[in-house]
């Protein structure tokens, strides 16, 4: 079966918009063949920095023949509606239709409609400009003498030429007939910009790959990643050295080089003082580098590997002593900038907070931290830290944003506070906490261990999230600019992986009482409803987190339906404990019992009209009742009251096996008592007792949400 | 002729900037002299950000002296300085060859094409001050970047139709690779050797410490808002006065009013060095000088340069 082979060779396309764009041209291409009916055996997109490239292999040569039959008018039909169907079905004159005889209807005409499928590359010829032309960049442009005209083609980068080509392995394939803007697809392309800047003539797949390795491009994203991932780390070996692998660096790196070729550069020990991430980040940013570890050690070494995208005529010596250059220089600025900052302390810093923007609507960053600072002390109390170490962190954690280290280079925030803290020889807890109370940054960070860190982490996410609920910039759908989600992942991953107790409701209550102190008023704070509405974004947080632990989220949604669940770390031992009862027998027999009598309650409060929603009149059961009911009436009250102590007490599996004290009797009950008794008092009081018996589950859990 | 003088572009600043100028002279463009104003870079000359505008092809090249108040150094850092060079060249529209042109004027200029690994890294430019952007790189060499290497999209507010390519030599960093040598004020400005050689530093560092006095120091703020909000204020009436009585005639005074522009532009920038300009204030002016580039370029657009028929 024939393959398509399509290139689409451009001026250099940013590094990091060519993966998502090669996946792009492959679902884009693919997907209008299927519409179009035309299955294929595979397909596979490839990018370099100068091409996109697209194989799909096994596609028929022609598409399937279709044939339709479409009813008419019966014989003797009206001219108009004769006419009518003619010309919806294509037809010039009756004799072409067929006539057809219906027992009921009697006859009538019949056309049946026959199209041969179409040769595939005429479809191709059709569908390629079309995706060209819509191909969804995230920022494309016009160039050339073309663009004088409005509608003129637009692409990342220009669109240099195309190649497109059509055909079985063994004959030569056709070209696919087309061209946009005055390029005309065809075989011809060029390989490496210098090492091979001839034209290259190609065919198909296989030979279009061979020819590129010739010409010195690696069509393979994967593949150049890989060759430098290895000639990384086989020159680091050869010196003693490890490399520091980075897979971001790696992915872009390998979207600047056609051929890459790696050197390894050293600069003067002397920069080392400088503290390793700021070695790294200037390093990574700037040159887009790879740093080394001495081997066997977390020590940086003075050199690093860059990744080149030409086999030079001296070997590399002068692309090595380029780049040694530079490097040289930017590490210089960075350690001017390290001295700089050294000198004033952070302490001295803060003033200069007041002239960063949090959030228009939210302050200065100056004003935040006066805000933090009380909140950051009411949960280091709730927590039991030291309020002391937490305040002090509280109003450091944001001085490095002023630094010039942070100001070069913003991921080292956290990072860079944290060192000058130690420098000007702060408590290691405070020192730690304005590094760590960033975290967890995402869903496989790790949580402050540090109880003054944990502390500042809280009150930081939440004054976030507080702040921006008040001001209604909730994340909506994919949108999510400010991290909002990410923040309250952390708060809860901080609680339940620390296993705090704490009381989120009251927490958010301080901090927007703290907010209104220090800032302004914001629309969404007069419903004062914002707050629950953010609490149960953090128990959608915890169903996610826990979902994602292996949690039943039936059993998540039974403990969050009882009313003021904001202790998330009670949540999870209630959905613990309650996971455990229901694996033991008691466990699965009082959920039996449970939902036969909702069962019972639901369908007689429906046919009564009335719920049974009260208690059962004890001295009617003692006096009248049967024995089991009588037994069961008693059981209810003593594992309710137990139940219930022991959730006062968070003692969830004390609370289960109170309930578990229920089996027998609730069986017992349903074995030998007739509800609906013909007695209406002793009917409605039964009611009423398996009323009893859905209220005492409630201390655990809302039972009616479990499944099975 | 001396022979202590080498004009070859390794050799001397001002050889790079020669072979540059003949380089593109030979291509077709106009060479012209540096803007007479202070200019932060040299897209700012109206050679490059009105001509941009409008259909008519136009394609020249320029040395513009560029200010950047706040990047003086007094004369100590041995990379960078408020007072630099740009090589500027803009061709309207771009040829389709146009990265091919610029490597072959980097090997006018002595970049050996087979040692040294050349790349073009994704940097979309935007200037907020004259309401402009493009797409295209920074062009590396051995990791350093030398250029920059645009595609304008849009210019004072308007689509450009068609687009320009501009590339923007950074002339100190260039000569100093091509010189090998590791501070800008070593670099041999005439290509003499001895008691015939002038150097860069005997050119420009006492102007680089005065400056960077003034810049941080002295410059008179009273006096720079005030010259703000006069060339604000002319920039206005001279759009105004110069503005066409009907759809069909054309506008009278648009270059004049652009200098007033560029005039608040470099004030801003000199306010901004000051420190006496907040941040939320920054913007509002940012703002400001981006509504004046707009009614330029509106006006621009009005004249025969524009692309106006009579």
């Amino acid at each position: 079966m024939p393959d398509l082979l399509l290139e689409l060779r451009s001026e250099e396309i940013p590094a990091r918009m060519q993966r998502r764009a090669a996946d792009d041209l492959r679902k884009l291409v693919t997907d209008a063949l299927v519409e179009r009916g035309f299955l294929y055996e595979g397909a596979k997109a490839f990018a370099t920095p100068r091409r996109l490239a697209l194989h799909i292999a096994g596609l028929p040569a022609r598409g399937q023949d279709v044939r339709e039959e479409r009813k008419g008018p019966r014989v003797g039909a009206p001219e108009g509606a004769v006419q009518g169907f003619l010309k919806s079905a294509g037809l010039n004159s009756l004799d072409e239709a067929t006539i057809v005889t219906d027992p009921k209807k009697g006859e009538f005409y019949v056309a049946v409609i026959e199209r041969p499928g179409l040769p595939t590359l005429d479809v191709l010829a059709e569908i390629l400009p079309q995706i060209i032309r819509s191909f969804p960049w995230p920022k494309s442009m016009r160039w050339g003498a073309a663009s004088a005209k409005s509608g003129s083609l637009r692409w990342v980068r220009p669109l240099q030429s195309i190649v497109a080509t059509f055909g079985p392995e063994t004959e030569t394939p056709d070209v696919v007939p087309f061209s946009i803007d005055g390029i005309e697809a065809g075989t011809t392309t060029y390989g490496h910009r210098f090492l091979s800047p001839g034209p290259i003539e190609v065919r198909r797949f296989d030979d279009y790959v061979q020819a590129l390795e010739r010409a010195h491009v690696v069509l393979d994203t994967d593949r150049r990643k890989d060759i430098i991932l290895h000639d990384a780390r086989d020159l680091a070996f050869a010196r003693g050295l490890d490399l520091v692998e980075d897979e971001g660096l790696l992915e872009e790196v390998a979207g600047l080089v056609e051929w890459p070729v790696v050197l390894l550069g050293t600069f003067d020990e002397a920069f080392l003082e400088i503290p390793a991430e700021a070695v790294r980040a200037t390093i990574r940013a700037n040159q887009k580098c790879f740093v080394l570890r001495k081997s066997g050690s977390e020590e940086l070494a003075p050199a690093f590997i860059l990744t080149s995208n030409l086999v030079a005529s001296d070997g590399g010596l002068a692309i090595t002593a380029g780049n040694e250059r530079v490097v040289r220089a930017r590490l210089s600025d960075a350690r001017f900038f390290f001295e700089t900052d050294k000198a004033v302390k952070l302490e001295d810093r803060l003033p200069k907070l007041d002239s960063i923007v949090f959030h228009e609507k939210l302050g200065t960053q100056g004003e935040r931290v006066k805000g933090l600072v009380s909140l950051a002390r009411n949960v280091a109390s709730h927590i039991g830290a030291d309020l002391g170490l937490v305040e002090i962190a509280t109003r450091l954690a944001k001085a490095d944003l002023v630094t010039e280290m942070v100001g070069e280079f913003p991921e080292l925030q956290g990072f860079m506070g944290r060192c000058y803290a130690e420098l000007q020889g702060e408590d290691p807890s405070v020192s730690a906490a304005i590094e760590e109370h960033y975290k967890p940054v995402g869903p496989s960070d790790r949580v402050p261990i540090d109880l003054v860190s944990v502390a500042v982490a809280l009150a930081d996410k939440i004054d976030t999230l507080v702040g921006f609920w008040a001001i209604d910039e909730k994340p909506t759908g994919s949108k999510d600019p400010y991290a909002l989600r990410r923040a309250a992942l952390g708060v809860t991953r901080i609680i339940v992986e620390r296993q705090l107790s704490l009381k989120l409701r009251s927490v958010l209550e301080d901090a927007d009482f703290f907010l209104s102190e220090e800032r302004v008023a914001a629309p969404a704070r007069e419903e004062n409803e914002y707050l629950s509405d953010l609490l149960s974004f953090f128990a959608d947080r915890l169903k996610v987190y826990l979902r994602d632990q292996g949690a039943r989220h039936d059993l998540i949604d039974a403990v969050f339906a009882l009313p003021g669940q904001d202790d998330l770390l009670m949540v999870v031992r209630r959905v613990e404990a309650l996971g455990q009862f229901l694996d033991t027998e008691d466990g699965k027999n009082l959920l039996a019992g449970y939902k036969r009598a909702a069962n019972i309650l639901r369908i007689e409060e429906k046919k009564d009209g009335r719920s049974y929603e009260a208690e059962p009149d004890r001295a009617l059961i003692a006096q009248s009742g049967e024995p089991e009911e009588r037994a069961l009436s008693e059981a209810l009250v003593t594992a309710r009251e137990a139940a219930s102590a022991a959730v006062a007490a968070e003692d969830f599996s004390g609370a289960m096996r109170a309930l578990s004290t229920l089996r027998v009797p609730v069986d017992a009950f349903f074995e030998k008592v007739t509800v609906n008794s013909d007695d209406p008092r002793l009917r409605e009081n039964r009611l009423y007792l398996l009323n009893a018996l859905r209220a005492a589950t409630r201390e655990v859990a809302d039972f009616s949400k479990i499944e099975g | 002729m001396s022979s202590a003088i080498d004009l070859a572009p390794r050799t001397s600043f001002q050889g790079l900037i020669l072979t540059l100028q003949n380089f593109w002279a030979a291509q077709g463009c106009v060479i012209l002299q540096p803007y007479d104003m202070e200019v932060g870079a040299g897209t700012f000359h109206p050679a490059t950000t009105l001509r941009a505008l409008g259909p008519k092809p136009w394609k020249a090249a320029y040395v513009q002296p560029s200010r950047r108040p706040k990047d003086g150094r007094y004369g100590e850092n041995p990379n960078r300085l408020q007072h630099y060079y740009q090589f500027q060249v803009i061709l309207k529209p771009n040829p389709p060859n146009l990265q091919e042109l610029y490597l072959a004027s980097l090997d006018a200029i002595g970049v050996d094409l087979e040692l040294h690994d050349i790349r073009f890294v994704e940097d979309d430019w935007e200037s907020p001050t004259l309401g402009a952007w493009g797409l295209g790189w920074e062009c590396w060499c051995d990791g350093m970047e030398v250029s920059q290497f645009t595609y304008f999209q849009q210019v004072a507010g308007f689509e450009c139709a068609p687009v320009a390519g501009e590339l923007t030599y950074g002339l100190e960093r260039l000569a100093m690779y091509v010189q090998g040598v590791e501070n800008v004020y070593d670099l041999n400005f005439n290509g003499g050797e001895g008691d015939e050689k002038v150097s860069y530093g005997d050119v420009f560092l006492q102007a680089e410490q005065e400056y960077s006095r003034h810049n941080f120091e002295a410059a008179d703020t009273a006096m720079l808002f005030r010259q703000f909000t006069d060339a604000e204020k002319a920039c206005r009436s001279y759009l105004e006065a110069g503005a066409p009585a009907s759809e069909t005639e054309r506008h009278l005074m648009a270059q004049p009013a652009y200098d007033q522009c560029i005039k608040a532009s470099h004030v801003f920038n000199l306010l901004d060095a000051r420190g006496v300009i907040s941040v939320t204030e920054r913007q509002s002016y940012i703002l400001r000088v981006r509504e004046l580039a707009k009614a330029c370029g509106a006006a621009w657009l009005k004249t025969a340069g524009g692309g106006m028929a009579a």
